[in-house]
């Protein structure tokens, strides 16, 4: 992938600001969570489209497989048994999890290394392999926890939302392969009024907090859902009710982030780096702290999974 | 299907019970999500699991399985208590009117004329009382006691709410809801779909549930009408087309029948099949009968079959038994009374009933053929897999052959879908390895028999070295040629009787329809149901026109539906009795004074005129049968029984145990389990990340669902003290499993005749072969009974144990 | 040709999403050849596409197999991607989980490659040739078909029988293949046919 292209709003690691001359409109996945049979069609449209083969886990007692989201699984079912104290219904309630295309991604601002995360004009932020160095600081970036990293390869990976099949005009796999047309897939204002209909529909149905997840706190995001109780997220395993990038990503930002990185040794980044940006920053010693503190916490994290 | 998943989108109220259509269906059951969002439809499902079908419904309501035949008798007591029916419809339409015989009766869970010893009815008085004229005498005002809607009131009346709680375990309040949005579908505007499956068929009583609710659609007038129907979703992509052409024991292709010892020449066989009709003016379209065996005849033997051999009837073998099902096969094998068996496609191991005896049963054969295009459990019946397949290969004399198949990508031709849609496809690429398609595998085994029978002669070879076999290269036939032998195709030409210089069928013409085919030999047709399919004017089934005028749902010019690309069967009843729409809003053919017109293809005759001809036109009475006189086996009206193996005794009828005439084997009625050993009822059912034996062996489907498990409630799992993700044993009165437990609150403990019964749920994906974890099938623990009218084995409803467990040793 | 389908018409269907937006590679502007190299290659932009029909369950969803190789006389075509028919009327180019992966049924390891024949108390299948594997079951059939079939009932009716063999029928094979296997099993004689229409 090149980064001359000319439709990218973003790029991480770097304060070069593309021409931005095709700004068209931004896109969106609509996951009506409430027309959600919990099939995983979405989760082997994934696999199939994206050449990834998860290993084949066991049975832990419950219906999500794998357990979690992995360096090959780059969306998964989440089920969640739950009984309405109101109605004294059970729900089975089941989210498509996933990246959620933040307007404001907390991973790409985390990035220290140039062109690893893109976030094109249409609003998908996508993950460049070729740049990426491994070294996690999108875990931590990302509130909703999304991006996990190669023990293969040392790199990052998530659901590019099938940017690939984007450019060619057609929806992401997941959206196309869905039986029931739980998720669509257009632009963000024409998801958005989709929504719409479907909340009226649940409101007279009963779930009078039906309501659209779309949190402000990152922007708003270009994956968003369709809630039968909009008011309580954290109902659909653990949805965060107001997810915002952390502290340490807002501070950990800006032109020390790259040389920072440099700084603290990724040989290869910093050629790159140096390739690209030209010029060097002194790096503070709290910063160089802060880094691999991030570092450290994601190898722990990589050692519990 | 009556109808068609597309025109799923037409309903108000879709009841999805005896199936899960989300999880089975997926692709089809986005017409029901489409149905609530675009009508505001309302979903409602029946189920002893909370399924994922539940999970997007509008009301869920729990029943124990094997108990539906009493839910559904309470529904329609309840419609007639409430006078919602469609009266108009069912005095019309139905057989609601007509009356029956003096001495017939139902008492104590049995019907007149049983014989405890045959375990049958003498089924004489389950008749309709016919008058002088020969017709059937009927009650317009529908008060004469003896008329069936009567006798249907009377039948009903036990099945009370209260009544139906005490069986089903089903909350009256739940009930009464849903008998309520059920009832209100008896308004002319308004229509319910029933989405069933395998969740009624495998019972000792499966037939009857469908019944049961084919009745209340009946009722309401939901039958022939879009977004109404009995939807049967058939479990596999071509297993109505391998009915529809009569790959079973008793058929023939299109629902013609194999002959009985008894029906010693054509004459004979003929002489019961006359179909004369039992009102006026009625199509009884199987007066045609003999046109179409005969056609049928012809293109099994071509020129051999001559009317002065009865066309070659004789060469058809006659039955003795009713048929020669899956079960009775097996018995048979297990007395050591077949030699040879073939597998086409087919993994009885896993999907025959108590597996132990399957093994055994597969071990006294002298060969076993499968063809198949993966490595089934079938073909390694014999081979040491430990605790997944404890067998001793040196003890096993049976000789295997398995043989590599073309799989869907790499071969051509047409499948029947559940809406009776044959699609043609065609392949992307070519088998791997030395993999072969079936049809060059059957050809080669024809031909070489052909040549042993011709070389050494041997037992009756004329049916073998006459079989007519036309094609272009005989050791591979080619899927064209077979599609237009079913269509049927001009023997020899026919003139007009009248003036014979006026062709009316030219010799080596395609057919257009079954209504060309004759009994003189003139024309031959494979399969009549499919005539028009592959015409003079090409594949009908290629077809890919995606118009669909107002909107309907119908495709008419997509692929062909049988019969006659006729998309909504009973279409004449969607209209009233002068032809106009129930519902305007859902027209669907209507007559216009002269002629039925609309979106679909009439199932009466285009100029019949409304008042004269009734809309079911296959049954010589031309109406809906709400009583179905001596047509099936255990009774003209369903009745509540309960599973072979049942966690309560049957409290309409105590003495009775399972379905009355049943077929059961001495030996396996002796492995029947009871509740004191075995106390919680178990059902089977498959998951949609897995399609059924076959995805196991699907690395993504594999990683989706990795390893066999078991449901319970979380009631249970305290009580036996069971884990989440432990593992358990469960056992039947015929075998054992080990599974890992999912303890849900999708599956609740419910209260039967004042006791708790616990329902285990038992998913059906896993064996020893493939890319999933090694694991079991709910066949290693499921009775040996079928149904009493189709053998289909009781998978959803039995007894087992359940214990926490160490697991396999293996493991 | 019925079943080739134009990439043209193919984007069309599929860019008519729910959003009802005209095709234009979405949010991307511009021509797509350029754009599909400068974001992620897409990978079937150089395949020939043949419809199908999914195997599973009767809801019989149209595929579209995308292969390598143009369908020349001397190439050889391999599947490389399934996917939902955006044409078909009753999945309008949705897939379930099953169908998704159909790709891995295709291309499984645990197909059936070559003829394999396991002997009386064996351990272990072993590769044999078809016409070795042919010529032996049709001389069993017709061994256990001379030794067994009934022409005659006690009664001295006409049966033409023969119980001894049996023969299950599949659930997914063409409607042609059931034909000619009906016409085949049927002339032998045999009545223990069934298929799995109950299991």
């Amino acid at each position: 992938m090149g980064l001359q292209s000319q439709d990218f709003a973003r790029i991480s690691a770097t304060n070069f600001r593309p021409p931005d001359v095709r700004h068209d409109f931004e896109v969106a996945k609509l996951i009506d969570v409430s027309k959600c049979i919990g099939c995983k069609a979405c989760q082997a449209a994934c696999l199939e489209w994206n050449n990834l083969r998860e290993e084949v886990g066991i049975n832990v007692g419950v219906y999500d497989n794998p357990h979690d989201l992995t360096p090959n699984s780059w969306t998964l079912m989440r089920f969640t048994e739950w009984e309405n104290p109101e109605s004294g219904n059970l729900e089975w309630l089941i989210r498509k999890d996933g990246c959620m295309h933040c307007a404001d991604p907390g991973c790409l601002k985390a990035c220290p290394s140039p062109g690893a995360i893109v976030q094109y004009n249409n609003g998908i932020v996508d993950f460049v392999s070729e740049n990426c160095i491994g070294c996690g600081y999108c875990v931590k970036g990302c509130p909703f926890n999304i991006p996990r990293i190669s023990q293969a390869d040392h790199k990052a990976y998530k659901c590019t939302l099938c940017s690939d099949r984007v450019s060619v005009g057609q929806a992401p796999a997941c959206a196309k392969a869905c039986p029931t047309g739980a998720i669509t897939f257009g632009t963000k204002q024409a998801m958005l009024d989709y929504a719409q209909a479907s909340i009226t529909d649940l409101k007279s149905r009963g779930f009078k907090n039906a309501g659209i997840y779309d949190p402000p706190g990152v922007g708003g995001t270009h994956v968003m859902y369709v809630l039968h109780h909009a008011d309580q997220p954290q109902l659909y395993a653990n949805l965060p009710q107001n997810p915002k990038i952390s502290q340490v990503v807002e501070l950990w930002k800006g032109l020390t982030k790259y040389a920072g990185m440099a700084a603290i040794g990724f040989a290869a980044a910093f050629a790159f780096v140096h390739g690209i940006v030209a010029r060097r920053n002194d790096v503070s010693r709290a910063e160089d702290r802060e880094a691999e503190h991030l570092i450290d916490e994601e190898a722990a994290r990589g050692r519990q999974a | 299907m009556t109808n068609s998943w597309t025109d799923i989108k037409n309903t108000d109220l879709i009841i999805v019970m005896g199936g899960n259509a989300a999880e089975a269906h997926p692709c089809g059951f986005k017409w029901v999500v489409e149905a609530k969002a675009q009508r505001g439809a309302k979903l409602i499902v029946v189920d002893p699991r909370f399924t994922r079908t539940a999970s997007v419904s509008d009301f869920y309501a729990p029943i124990r399985q094997g108990t539906d035949i009493a839910f559904l008798l309470g529904v329609i007591r309840y419609c007639i208590e409430n006078d919602r029916i469609q009266h108009d419809y069912v005095r019309a339409f139905t057989n609601a009117p007509y009356l029956v015989k003096e001495g017939f009766a139902y008492q104590d869970g049995l019907f007149t004329g049983y014989d405890e010893a045959k375990r049958d009815y003498d089924r004489s008085t389950w008749e309709y009382e016919l008058g002088a004229d020969g017709y059937v005498q009927v009650d317009e005002t529908l008060q004469n006691p003896r008329c069936v809607y009567q006798l249907l009131k009377q039948h009903v009346a036990a099945y009370t709410p209260e009544m139906v709680e005490r069986i089903c375990g089903t909350p009256k309040d739940k009930y009464l809801a849903i008998c309520k949005m059920i009832s209100e579908c008896s308004a002319r505007d308004k229509t319910m779909t029933s989405m069933y499956a395998l969740g009624w068929t495998q019972h000792s009583k499966g037939a009857q549930n469908i019944r049961t609710m084919a009745m209340l659609q009946l009722m309401l007038g939901n039958i022939g009408v879009r977004g109404g129907g009995m939807n049967a979703l058939r479990g596999h992509s071509n297993i109505q087309g391998l009915t529809d052409i009569g790959l079973m024991s008793d058929l023939i292709p299109g629902y013609l029948n194999i002959p009985k010892d008894r029906e010693v020449d054509f004459k004979t066989y003929m002489s019961t099949r006359g179909f004369k009709p039992l009102r006026p003016n009625q199509m009884s379209y199987w007066q045609n009968y003999g046109k179409f065996m005969v056609s049928f005849l012809k293109a099994m033997w071509g020129p051999a079959a001559t009317a002065e051999n009865e066309f070659a009837y004789q060469w058809l073998p006659k039955l003795d038994v009713s048929g020669y099902d899956l079960l009775r096969i097996m018995d048979l094998m297990h007395q050591g009374k077949v030699n040879g068996y073939f597998c086409q496609g087919f993994n009885p191991l896993l999907s025959a009933p108590n597996r132990n005896k399957i093994t055994e049963s597969l071990s006294k054969l002298k060969f076993l053929v499968v063809m198949d295009p993966l490595q089934t459990e079938t073909a390694r019946f014999w081979k040491d897999e430990g605790v997944h397949n404890d067998v001793k290969p040196e003890s096993i004399q049976t000789e295997v052959f398995e043989l590599p198949t073309s799989c869907f990508a790499e071969d051509e031709g047409s499948l029947v879908n559940s809406g009776r849609w044959l699609q043609w496809h065609w392949p992307g690429q070519e088998p791997p390895g030395e993999a072969k398609a079936d049809t060059w595998i059957m050809a080669q085994l024809h031909m070489r028999l052909r040549e042993l029978y011709r070389k050494e002669g041997g037992a009756f070879p004329d049916p073998i070295v006459n079989l007519h076999w036309p094609y272009r290269d005989p050791m591979d036939p080619q899927p064209d040629e077979m599609a237009k032998e079913m269509n049927g195709y001009v023997v020899s030409t026919v003139t007009d009787p009248a003036d014979p210089s006026k062709v009316l069928l030219e010799k080596g013409k395609q057919v257009d329809t079954f209504g060309q085919l004759r009994d003189d030999g003139s024309t031959a047709c494979g399969c009549w149901i499919y005539s028009g399919s592959w015409t003079e004017r090409g594949n009908m089934m290629a077809r890919r026109d995606t118009s669909d005028p107002g909107n309907t749902g119908a495709y008419s010019n997509w692929a062909f539906s049988w019969p006659a690309n006729r998309r909504i069967l009973y279409n004449r009843a969607s209209a009233d009795l002068d032809g106009k729409a129930w519902d305007p809003k859902r027209k669907l053919i209507e007559w216009n004074g002269t002629a039925w017109t609309g979106y679909d293809v009439p199932d009466i005759a285009v100029n019949a005129k409304p008042r004269d001809v009734g809309p079911f036109i296959m049954n010589a009475e031309g109406s809906g049968r709400l009583f179905a006189r001596g047509l099936m086996r255990d009774g003209p009206f369903p009745a509540h029984y309960e599973p072979f193996e049942s966690p309560v005794a049957n409290v309409m009828a105590p003495n009775i145990r399972g379905n009355p005439v049943a077929r059961i084997f001495p030996a396996d009625l002796a492995a029947l389990g009871t509740s004191d050993k075995f106390p919680y009822a178990a059902t089977s059912y498959r998951l949609t990340e897995h399609f059924h034996y076959w995805t196991k062996h699907v690395w993504v489907n594999a990683v989706l669902q990795p390893e066999f498990f078991v449901e319970i409630s979380e009631q249970l799992a305290a009580e036996k003290n069971i884990q989440k993700g432990g593992w358990v044993k469960v056992s039947s009165n015929r075998g054992s499993v080990y599974a890992k437990a999912v303890v849900t609150k999708r599956i609740k403990p419910l209260i039967c005749d004042g006791k708790t019964v616990h329902v285990v749920g038992i998913p059906l994906h896993w064996g020893f072969t493939g890319a999933a974890r090694k694991g079991f099938g709910p066949n290693s623990l499921t009775p040996f009974v079928g149904d009493a009218n189709t053998d289909t084995p009781e998978f959803k409803a039995f007894l087992v144990n359940v214990e926490p467990s160490n697991g396999p040793a293996t493991s | 040709m019925l079943h080739e389908l134009s990439r043209r018409q193919f984007l069309k269907a599929a860019g008519a999403g729910v959003a009802g937006s005209a095709v234009a590679a979405l949010g991307f502007g511009g021509a797509e050849e350029a754009l599909a190299q400068a974001v992620r290659p897409f990978k079937l932009a150089r395949t020939t596409e043949t419809r199908n029909t999914c195997p599973y369950c009767s809801v019989a969803c149209g595929v579209i197999m995308y292969s390598l190789g143009d369908k020349s006389k001397n190439a050889h075509p391999a599947v490389i991607h399934i996917e939902g028919d955006p044409d078909h009327p009753t999945n309008r180019g949705t897939l379930c989980p099953k169908g998704s992966a159909l790709l891995d049924f295709v291309h499984s390891e645990t197909r059936t490659k070559v003829p394999q024949y396991r002997g009386p108390g064996e351990k272990a299948f072993r590769q044999i040739s078809w016409n070795e594997a042919l010529d032996r079951i049709a001389r069993l059939m017709k061994d256990d078909r001379d030794k067994n079939f009934i022409a005659k009932n006690q009664d001295g009716q006409t049966v033409n029988r023969w119980l001894t063999t049996g023969f299950l029928a599949a659930s997914a094979t063409t409607n042609e293949t059931a034909f000619l296997t009906y016409k085949v099993v049927r002339s032998l004689g045999v009545l223990a046919f069934d298929n799995q229409a109950r299991v």
